[in-house]
Protein backbone atom coordinates (compact mmCIF):
# COMPACT_ATOMS: atom_id res chain seq x y z
CA UNK A 1 0.00 0.00 0.00
CA UNK A 2 1.22 2.96 -1.13
CA UNK A 3 -0.75 5.84 0.33
CA UNK A 4 -4.42 6.89 1.37
CA UNK A 5 -6.19 10.05 0.61
CA UNK A 6 -9.70 11.54 2.45
CA UNK A 7 -11.22 13.84 0.04
CA UNK A 8 -15.09 15.57 0.04
CA UNK A 9 -16.90 14.64 -2.87
CA UNK A 10 -18.96 17.28 -3.63
CA UNK A 11 -20.56 17.19 -7.01
CA UNK A 12 -19.73 21.33 -7.86
CA UNK A 13 -16.41 20.64 -6.97
CA UNK A 14 -16.01 18.12 -10.12
CA UNK A 15 -19.03 20.48 -12.20
CA UNK A 16 -16.19 23.70 -11.46
CA UNK A 17 -13.57 21.29 -13.34
CA UNK A 18 -15.79 19.81 -16.02
CA UNK A 19 -16.63 23.83 -16.70
CA UNK A 20 -13.18 24.98 -16.46
CA UNK A 21 -13.98 26.70 -13.51
CA UNK A 22 -11.12 26.50 -10.95
CA UNK A 23 -9.74 29.63 -11.09
CA UNK A 24 -12.72 31.38 -10.58
CA UNK A 25 -12.39 33.77 -7.80
CA UNK A 26 -14.79 31.14 -5.59
CA UNK A 27 -12.99 27.93 -6.46
CA UNK A 28 -9.15 28.74 -6.93
CA UNK A 29 -8.52 28.86 -2.68
CA UNK A 30 -9.63 25.30 -3.28
CA UNK A 31 -8.03 23.78 -6.09
CA UNK A 32 -4.43 25.89 -4.89
CA UNK A 33 -5.66 23.93 -1.57
CA UNK A 34 -5.25 20.74 -3.47
CA UNK A 35 -1.75 21.39 -5.64
CA UNK A 36 0.85 19.80 -3.52
CA UNK A 37 -1.11 16.66 -2.84
CA UNK A 38 -1.97 16.29 -6.22
CA UNK A 39 2.02 17.37 -7.89
CA UNK A 40 3.06 14.22 -5.11
CA UNK A 41 0.31 12.02 -5.84
CA UNK A 42 1.29 12.40 -9.41
CA UNK A 43 4.85 11.24 -9.13
CA UNK A 44 3.21 8.24 -6.78
CA UNK A 45 0.66 6.45 -9.11
CA UNK A 46 -1.14 3.67 -8.15
CA UNK A 47 -2.06 0.16 -9.83
CA UNK A 48 -5.55 0.27 -8.22
CA UNK A 49 -7.36 2.85 -6.71
CA UNK A 50 -9.66 1.18 -3.65
CA UNK A 51 -12.25 4.48 -3.42
CA UNK A 52 -14.63 3.45 -0.56
CA UNK A 53 -17.87 6.30 -0.76
CA UNK A 54 -21.64 6.10 -1.22
CA UNK A 55 -23.87 6.56 -4.29
CA UNK A 56 -26.90 9.31 -3.97
CA UNK A 57 -29.64 7.42 -5.14
CA UNK A 58 -28.01 6.88 -8.46
CA UNK A 59 -26.71 2.98 -9.40
CA UNK A 60 -28.80 1.81 -6.03
CA UNK A 61 -32.21 2.86 -4.59
CA UNK A 62 -33.61 2.57 -1.35
CA UNK A 63 -35.32 -1.03 -2.28
CA UNK A 64 -31.74 -2.60 -1.05
CA UNK A 65 -29.31 -0.53 1.29
CA UNK A 66 -25.87 -2.68 1.30
CA UNK A 67 -24.22 -1.50 4.55
CA UNK A 68 -20.96 -2.41 2.95
CA UNK A 69 -20.27 -3.56 -0.69
CA UNK A 70 -17.62 -3.70 -3.32
CA UNK A 71 -17.80 -3.81 -6.86
CA UNK A 72 -15.92 -6.89 -8.95
CA UNK A 73 -16.42 -5.74 -12.15
CA UNK A 74 -14.46 -5.12 -15.15
CA UNK A 75 -15.34 -1.51 -15.82
CA UNK A 76 -18.06 0.64 -14.21
CA UNK A 77 -20.39 3.38 -16.23
CA UNK A 78 -20.19 6.94 -15.06
CA UNK A 79 -23.76 7.81 -14.25
CA UNK A 80 -25.96 10.21 -15.62
CA UNK A 81 -27.64 12.11 -11.98
CA UNK A 82 -30.44 13.64 -13.69
CA UNK A 83 -27.96 16.31 -15.13
CA UNK A 84 -26.31 14.13 -17.26
CA UNK A 85 -22.90 11.90 -16.76
CA UNK A 86 -19.88 13.79 -16.21
CA UNK A 87 -17.60 13.83 -19.15
CA UNK A 88 -14.46 12.41 -17.72
CA UNK A 89 -13.92 8.16 -18.78
CA UNK A 90 -15.40 4.96 -18.15
CA UNK A 91 -13.33 3.35 -14.79
CA UNK A 92 -11.72 0.38 -15.55
CA UNK A 93 -12.45 -2.14 -12.60
CA UNK A 94 -9.68 -5.02 -11.15
CA UNK A 95 -11.96 -7.96 -10.64
CA UNK A 96 -9.41 -10.51 -9.75
CA UNK A 97 -8.47 -8.10 -6.59
CA UNK A 98 -12.13 -7.29 -6.01
CA UNK A 99 -12.63 -11.20 -5.69
CA UNK A 100 -10.19 -11.08 -3.55
CA UNK A 101 -10.59 -8.87 -1.41
CA UNK A 102 -14.48 -9.89 -0.98
CA UNK A 103 -12.95 -13.30 -0.30
CA UNK A 104 -10.74 -12.48 2.18
CA UNK A 105 -13.15 -9.48 3.90
CA UNK A 106 -16.11 -12.47 4.55
CA UNK A 107 -13.23 -14.66 5.99
CA UNK A 108 -12.29 -12.41 8.50
CA UNK A 109 -16.15 -11.83 9.47
CA UNK A 110 -16.91 -8.51 7.25
CA UNK A 111 -20.39 -9.80 5.29
CA UNK A 112 -20.47 -7.78 1.97
CA UNK A 113 -22.25 -7.21 -0.69
CA UNK A 114 -20.99 -7.48 -4.34
CA UNK A 115 -21.64 -5.74 -6.85
CA UNK A 116 -21.00 -7.00 -11.25
CA UNK A 117 -23.11 -4.34 -12.44
CA UNK A 118 -22.88 -0.96 -11.34
CA UNK A 119 -22.38 2.56 -12.57
CA UNK A 120 -20.33 5.12 -10.62
CA UNK A 121 -21.84 8.58 -9.68
CA UNK A 122 -19.95 12.23 -8.43
CA UNK A 123 -19.04 9.98 -5.00
CA UNK A 124 -16.52 8.23 -6.89
CA UNK A 125 -15.45 10.13 -9.72
CA UNK A 126 -14.89 13.06 -7.74
CA UNK A 127 -12.33 12.14 -5.69
CA UNK A 128 -10.79 10.53 -8.68
CA UNK A 129 -10.69 14.27 -10.12
CA UNK A 130 -9.33 15.48 -6.90
CA UNK A 131 -6.46 13.34 -7.58
CA UNK A 132 -5.95 13.34 -11.43
CA UNK A 133 -7.77 16.77 -12.67
CA UNK A 134 -6.80 16.09 -16.24
CA UNK A 135 -7.13 12.19 -17.14
CA UNK A 136 -7.17 12.50 -20.57
CA UNK A 137 -9.09 9.17 -22.24
CA UNK A 138 -8.28 6.45 -19.31
CA UNK A 139 -7.90 7.36 -15.34
CA UNK A 140 -3.93 6.19 -14.64
CA UNK A 141 -4.86 3.50 -12.04
CA UNK A 142 -7.77 0.81 -12.02
CA UNK A 143 -10.24 1.21 -9.42
CA UNK A 144 -12.15 -1.01 -6.83
CA UNK A 145 -15.40 0.72 -5.82
CA UNK A 146 -16.53 -0.24 -2.05
CA UNK A 147 -20.03 1.43 -0.80
CA UNK A 148 -21.10 2.28 2.39
CA UNK A 149 -24.81 2.93 3.37
CA UNK A 150 -24.47 6.67 4.72
CA UNK A 151 -27.84 7.66 3.99
CA UNK A 152 -30.62 5.66 5.84
CA UNK A 153 -30.34 5.32 9.49
CA UNK A 154 -28.78 2.88 10.83
CA UNK A 155 -25.53 3.41 9.25
CA UNK A 156 -22.67 1.49 9.99
CA UNK A 157 -20.95 2.73 13.32
CA UNK A 158 -17.84 4.73 13.15
CA UNK A 159 -15.85 1.85 15.27
CA UNK A 160 -17.16 -1.01 13.02
CA UNK A 161 -15.94 1.04 9.71
CA UNK A 162 -12.21 1.47 11.40
CA UNK A 163 -12.37 -2.10 11.98
CA UNK A 164 -13.58 -2.73 8.41
CA UNK A 165 -10.31 -0.72 7.21
CA UNK A 166 -7.65 -2.69 9.18
CA UNK A 167 -9.45 -6.10 7.57
CA UNK A 168 -8.85 -4.19 4.34
CA UNK A 169 -5.76 -3.44 4.79
CA UNK A 170 -4.76 -6.88 5.82
CA UNK A 171 -6.49 -7.94 2.50
CA UNK A 172 -4.85 -5.86 0.32
CA UNK A 173 -1.54 -7.04 1.44
CA UNK A 174 -2.01 -10.57 1.22
CA UNK A 175 -3.18 -10.41 -2.52
CA UNK A 176 -0.46 -12.93 -4.19
CA UNK A 177 0.44 -10.28 -6.98
CA UNK A 178 2.38 -7.12 -6.36
CA UNK A 179 0.00 -4.25 -6.78
CA UNK A 180 1.05 -0.42 -5.47
CA UNK A 181 -2.28 -0.02 -3.66
CA UNK A 182 -3.59 3.31 -2.87
CA UNK A 183 -6.79 3.99 -0.71
CA UNK A 184 -9.54 6.60 -0.92
CA UNK A 185 -11.46 7.57 1.88
CA UNK A 186 -14.30 10.40 0.50
CA UNK A 187 -17.15 12.38 1.65
CA UNK A 188 -17.96 15.19 4.12
CA UNK A 189 -16.82 17.40 5.80
CA UNK A 190 -19.69 20.18 7.54
CA UNK A 191 -22.11 18.96 5.41
CA UNK A 192 -26.11 19.58 6.53
CA UNK A 193 -28.18 19.69 3.34
CA UNK A 194 -31.77 19.91 4.56
CA UNK A 195 -33.99 21.37 7.21
CA UNK A 196 -33.56 24.54 9.25
CA UNK A 197 -29.87 23.54 9.91
CA UNK A 198 -28.88 23.70 6.16
CA UNK A 199 -25.52 25.03 5.97
CA UNK A 200 -23.99 24.26 9.22
CA UNK A 201 -20.34 24.99 9.12
CA UNK A 202 -18.31 23.28 12.29
CA UNK A 203 -14.48 24.07 11.67
CA UNK A 204 -13.67 23.53 14.86
CA UNK A 205 -14.74 19.34 14.45
CA UNK A 206 -13.24 19.48 11.27
CA UNK A 207 -10.42 20.57 12.12
CA UNK A 208 -10.66 18.17 14.97
CA UNK A 209 -10.91 15.61 12.65
CA UNK A 210 -8.14 16.27 9.92
CA UNK A 211 -6.10 16.38 12.97
CA UNK A 212 -7.21 12.95 14.70
CA UNK A 213 -7.37 11.02 11.42
CA UNK A 214 -3.92 11.13 11.80
CA UNK A 215 -3.05 10.96 15.50
CA UNK A 216 -6.29 9.59 17.00
CA UNK A 217 -8.11 7.34 14.80
CA UNK A 218 -9.80 5.51 17.58
CA UNK A 219 -11.37 9.13 18.83
CA UNK A 220 -13.31 9.19 16.36
CA UNK A 221 -13.69 5.58 16.33
CA UNK A 222 -15.46 6.16 19.39
CA UNK A 223 -18.16 8.35 18.14
CA UNK A 224 -22.15 7.87 18.11
CA UNK A 225 -23.72 8.32 14.56
CA UNK A 226 -25.79 10.96 16.97
CA UNK A 227 -22.16 12.99 17.34
CA UNK A 228 -21.21 13.04 13.56
CA UNK A 229 -24.48 14.07 12.91
CA UNK A 230 -24.90 16.85 15.74
CA UNK A 231 -21.24 18.09 14.95
CA UNK A 232 -20.73 17.45 11.31
CA UNK A 233 -24.11 17.79 10.14
CA UNK A 234 -26.82 14.92 8.92
CA UNK A 235 -24.49 14.07 6.17
CA UNK A 236 -21.42 14.80 7.53
CA UNK A 237 -21.59 11.20 8.78
CA UNK A 238 -19.86 10.34 5.48
CA UNK A 239 -16.80 11.11 7.48
CA UNK A 240 -16.78 7.27 9.17
CA UNK A 241 -15.37 6.67 5.39
CA UNK A 242 -12.80 8.26 5.90
CA UNK A 243 -11.70 6.10 8.99
CA UNK A 244 -12.20 2.80 6.71
CA UNK A 245 -9.22 4.41 4.59
CA UNK A 246 -7.08 4.89 7.70
CA UNK A 247 -7.75 1.38 9.04
CA UNK A 248 -6.26 -0.03 5.98
CA UNK A 249 -2.93 1.79 6.02
CA UNK A 250 -0.18 0.32 8.19
CA UNK A 251 0.81 1.94 11.71
CA UNK A 252 3.68 4.15 9.96
CA UNK A 253 2.48 6.76 7.99
CA UNK A 254 3.43 10.94 7.18
CA UNK A 255 1.01 13.12 6.60
CA UNK A 256 1.84 14.35 3.09
CA UNK A 257 -0.16 17.88 2.73
CA UNK A 258 -3.95 18.53 4.06
CA UNK A 259 -6.08 21.30 3.01
CA UNK A 260 -9.49 22.93 4.39
CA UNK A 261 -11.98 25.35 2.72
CA UNK A 262 -15.20 26.90 3.05
CA UNK A 263 -17.34 26.42 1.14
CA UNK A 264 -17.59 24.25 -1.31
CA UNK A 265 -21.27 25.08 -2.63
CA UNK A 266 -23.45 23.99 1.01
CA UNK A 267 -20.04 22.28 3.24
CA UNK A 268 -16.56 22.61 4.04
CA UNK A 269 -14.17 20.90 1.66
CA UNK A 270 -11.21 19.06 3.17
CA UNK A 271 -8.66 16.51 2.02
CA UNK A 272 -5.58 14.68 3.65
CA UNK A 273 -2.66 12.81 2.23
CA UNK A 274 -0.60 10.07 3.79
CA UNK A 275 1.87 8.31 2.80
CA UNK A 276 2.30 4.81 3.87
CA UNK A 277 5.85 4.13 5.47
CA UNK A 278 4.95 0.45 6.87
CA UNK A 279 7.57 -1.51 5.12
CA UNK A 280 5.74 -3.65 3.22
CA UNK A 281 7.55 -7.25 3.62
CA UNK A 282 7.36 -6.85 7.44
CA UNK A 283 3.82 -6.62 7.26
CA UNK A 284 3.39 -9.57 4.67
CA UNK A 285 5.08 -11.59 7.27
CA UNK A 286 2.85 -10.30 10.14
CA UNK A 287 -0.37 -11.16 8.77
CA UNK A 288 0.85 -14.41 7.12
CA UNK B 1 -40.48 6.24 13.64
CA UNK B 2 -37.94 4.01 15.88
CA UNK B 3 -37.09 5.14 19.05
CA UNK B 4 -33.55 4.92 18.70
CA UNK B 5 -33.10 7.24 15.41
CA UNK B 6 -31.39 10.53 16.65
CA UNK B 7 -33.58 13.63 17.06
CA UNK B 8 -31.75 16.90 16.48
CA UNK B 9 -33.76 20.07 15.71
CA UNK B 10 -33.23 21.54 12.51
CA UNK B 11 -32.39 18.42 10.95
CA UNK B 12 -33.81 15.20 9.07
CA UNK B 13 -32.42 11.66 9.71
CA UNK B 14 -33.22 8.74 7.11
CA UNK B 15 -34.46 6.10 8.55
CA UNK B 16 -36.23 2.86 7.64
CA UNK B 17 -39.33 3.70 8.77
CA UNK B 18 -38.77 7.00 6.67
CA UNK B 19 -38.10 4.83 3.84
CA UNK B 20 -41.13 2.76 3.95
CA UNK B 21 -43.40 6.11 4.57
CA UNK B 22 -41.77 7.97 1.96
CA UNK B 23 -41.71 4.91 -0.51
CA UNK B 24 -43.53 6.34 -3.07
CA UNK B 25 -42.27 9.81 -3.05
CA UNK B 26 -38.70 8.58 -3.39
CA UNK B 27 -39.54 6.63 -5.86
CA UNK B 28 -40.59 8.79 -7.91
CA UNK B 29 -38.20 11.32 -7.74
CA UNK B 30 -35.45 8.92 -7.88
CA UNK B 31 -37.44 8.03 -11.55
CA UNK B 32 -36.23 11.32 -12.63
CA UNK B 33 -32.18 10.75 -13.01
CA UNK B 34 -33.45 8.61 -16.80
CA UNK B 35 -34.16 11.72 -19.33
CA UNK B 36 -37.42 9.45 -20.55
CA UNK B 37 -38.67 9.87 -17.20
CA UNK B 38 -37.99 13.70 -17.14
CA UNK B 39 -40.33 14.54 -20.52
CA UNK B 40 -42.99 11.80 -19.57
CA UNK B 41 -42.89 13.99 -16.00
CA UNK B 42 -43.04 17.61 -17.36
CA UNK B 43 -45.61 16.68 -19.76
CA UNK B 44 -47.73 15.69 -17.25
CA UNK B 45 -46.87 16.06 -13.43
CA UNK B 46 -50.06 14.50 -12.05
CA UNK B 47 -50.66 11.41 -13.63
CA UNK B 48 -46.65 10.86 -13.30
CA UNK B 49 -48.05 11.00 -9.31
CA UNK B 50 -50.91 8.79 -9.94
CA UNK B 51 -48.47 6.46 -11.54
CA UNK B 52 -46.12 5.99 -8.54
CA UNK B 53 -48.96 5.90 -6.05
CA UNK B 54 -47.94 8.89 -4.06
CA UNK B 55 -50.21 9.88 -0.84
CA UNK B 56 -52.31 12.74 -1.45
CA UNK B 57 -50.25 15.00 0.93
CA UNK B 58 -47.11 13.81 -1.39
CA UNK B 59 -48.72 14.79 -4.52
CA UNK B 60 -49.52 17.98 -3.61
CA UNK B 61 -46.04 18.91 -2.12
CA UNK B 62 -44.52 17.81 -4.96
CA UNK B 63 -46.94 19.83 -7.67
CA UNK B 64 -46.67 22.27 -5.70
CA UNK B 65 -43.17 22.38 -4.75
CA UNK B 66 -43.17 22.18 -1.00
CA UNK B 67 -39.78 20.97 -0.53
CA UNK B 68 -39.85 21.09 3.35
CA UNK B 69 -43.29 19.58 3.44
CA UNK B 70 -41.67 16.21 1.11
CA UNK B 71 -38.91 16.05 3.67
CA UNK B 72 -41.22 15.52 6.20
CA UNK B 73 -43.34 13.49 4.33
CA UNK B 74 -40.88 10.83 4.32
CA UNK B 75 -38.39 12.25 1.69
CA UNK B 76 -34.56 11.82 1.08
CA UNK B 77 -32.90 14.85 0.66
CA UNK B 78 -30.82 12.80 -2.24
CA UNK B 79 -33.95 11.82 -3.65
CA UNK B 80 -36.06 15.11 -3.51
CA UNK B 81 -32.73 17.00 -5.11
CA UNK B 82 -33.58 15.13 -8.77
CA UNK B 83 -36.97 17.06 -8.73
CA UNK B 84 -34.92 20.52 -7.75
CA UNK B 85 -32.70 19.72 -10.33
CA UNK B 86 -34.82 19.12 -12.92
CA UNK B 87 -36.35 22.27 -12.46
CA UNK B 88 -32.73 23.79 -12.61
CA UNK B 89 -32.84 24.57 -8.84
CA UNK B 90 -29.51 24.12 -7.13
CA UNK B 91 -28.80 22.92 -3.79
CA UNK B 92 -27.74 26.23 -2.67
CA UNK B 93 -31.39 27.19 -3.64
CA UNK B 94 -32.77 24.72 -1.39
CA UNK B 95 -30.90 25.91 1.38
CA UNK B 96 -31.86 28.81 1.23
CA UNK B 97 -35.88 27.61 1.03
CA UNK B 98 -35.00 25.31 4.12
CA UNK B 99 -33.90 28.35 6.36
CA UNK B 100 -35.66 31.36 4.98
CA UNK B 101 -33.88 33.06 2.90
CA UNK B 102 -32.81 33.49 -0.79
CA UNK B 103 -30.48 31.53 -2.73
CA UNK B 104 -28.03 34.84 -2.64
CA UNK B 105 -28.37 35.49 0.93
CA UNK B 106 -27.78 31.55 1.77
CA UNK B 107 -24.83 31.57 -0.59
CA UNK B 108 -23.65 34.55 0.98
CA UNK B 109 -23.57 32.74 4.39
CA UNK B 110 -21.75 29.61 3.47
CA UNK B 111 -19.20 32.48 2.00
CA UNK B 112 -18.98 33.89 5.23
CA UNK B 113 -17.71 31.17 6.76
CA UNK B 114 -21.26 29.15 7.54
CA UNK B 115 -23.97 28.90 9.64
CA UNK B 116 -23.35 27.81 13.23
CA UNK B 117 -25.67 26.38 15.64
CA UNK B 118 -24.79 26.11 19.74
Amino acid sequence: MTWGLATSHVPSIGAAMDRGKTADPYWKPLFDGYAPAREWMARHTPDVAVVVYNDHANAVDLSVTPTFAIGAAASYEVADEGWGSRPVPTVVGAPEFSDHLVESLIDSSFDITVFQDLAVDHGLTVPLSVYCPDPGESWPCAVVPVLVNVIQYPQPTAARCLALGKALGEAIRSFPEDLKVAVFGTGGMSHQLAGARAGLINQDFDRMYLDAIEHDPEKLAALTREDYIREAGSEGIELIMWLIMRGALGPRIRRVHDAYHVPASNTAAGMVLFENLSPVSSERSATA
Amino acid sequence: MSTRTPHITGTYVFDTADNRRGWALNRLCGSLKDADNRVRFSADEGAYCEAYGLTAEQREAVLGRDWTRMLELGGSIFYVFKLAVLDQKSMQYLGGVFTGMTTEEFAQALEAGGRSFG
